[in-house]
């Protein structure tokens, strides 16, 4: 990870349980409706980027977004999963879409 | 995959003439220079899946260099001559273990670790894997003819923001004593998606 990545601070720690926000903005967003509603825990804070939802329409992405990678249990996102208990997912999440618990 | 579910094979002639008219108005609006769309093109095809399976052949023999990968995957390529693009997104490699099998999608998109292996497979980019593999992982896995073993945790990476993922598969058995040129030609580009795992040696002497 780079040195970006590193020495910032997010609102969450890894281990805390965070739900993802509904919403489907009209706009450009990149929260994938089948995480919404869900509950993750927060794997690692990759670091703080521009927000996508305004660079999309030529702006400057600021305030710049604390990034998770947020881990879930595959049977918390779709009833009647056919894998494992043990199965995960990982997706990258901005701090503005996720709800404390 | 047999059937992809990707339309822009039916629709070519469509998403050119699209592809063009989107490259005008961004270059008449400013938003970038024809140049800067070419160079891209460019850093995009210079690289290709050899490239990733030669990084990654070299992290199955030098176990300093792998923890150096896993850790900070832009300074490790960068020893071995890959400096990647300051535009590119930033770039994350992940291990199949015995305990743990990552396979990477984007469920949004077609966000691929271009700036090391190049452009995606069709497969990639079409609804059905994007759609199918968060659902039925397993499934999917069988579908590519990948066995698992009952006990390994399957992890899905939806690369859905700043971070491209790149998968080291696992090494296979009985490649003990082989060169690092050999060990790279195991290493497919499905391997490094994490749908596939790395060859066995005896499907390549075979073939």
């Amino acid at each position: 990870m780079s040195s970006q990545a590193r020495n910032v601070e997010g609102k969450y720690r890894p281990g805390d349980l965070v739900r993802i926000r509904v919403g489907v903005p009209a706009t450009h967003f990149r929260t994938p409706e089948y995480i919404q509603g869900k509950q993750g825990r927060i794997k690692t804070l990759c670091g703080v980027f521009p927000n996508p939802e305004s660079l999309a329409y030529g702006g400057d992405g600021l305030p710049a977004q604390p990034l998770y990678q947020i881990e879930f249990s595959q049977t918390d996102l779709w009833e009647n999963y056919k894998g494992r208990a043990s199965d995960t997912l990982f997706i990258d999440i901005y701090e503005h879409w996720l709800e404390t618990i | 995959m047999a059937e992809n579910g990707h339309s822009h094979g039916d629709n070519a002639e469509y998403y050119s003439l699209r592809a063009e008219a989107m490259q005008a108005l961004l270059i008449e609006k400013g938003v970038c220079t024809l140049d800067d769309i070419l160079t891209m093109a460019d850093q995009i095809d210079s690289r290709s899946p050899e490239d990733g399976a030669k990084v990654l052949a070299h992290a199955w023999v030098d176990r300093e260099y792998k923890k150096r990968l896993l850790g900070d995957a832009e300074s490790a390529l960068l020893e071995l001559g890959y400096d990647l693009p300051e535009t590119a997104p930033k770039l994350t490699v992940l291990e199949n273990t015995d305990e743990v099998h990552n396979m990477a999608v984007c469920t949004l998109c077609s966000c691929y670790p271009r700036a090391i292996i190049g452009r995606p497979p069709a497969w990639y980019k079409g609804l059905a894997y994007r759609s199918r593999v968060v659902v039925n992982p397993r499934g999917v896995l069988q579908e590519f003819g990948t066995e698992l073993d009952e006990a390994v945790q399957v992890r899905v990476i939806d690369s859905s923001a700043y971070f491209r993922y790149l998968i080291l598969p696992k090494r296979p058995a009985g490649t003990e004593g082989m060169s690092e040129e050999e060990l790279a030609k195991l290493i497919t580009q499905e391997s490094m998606i994490g749908v596939a795992q790395a060859l066995s040696p005896e499907s390549v002497t075979a073939s």
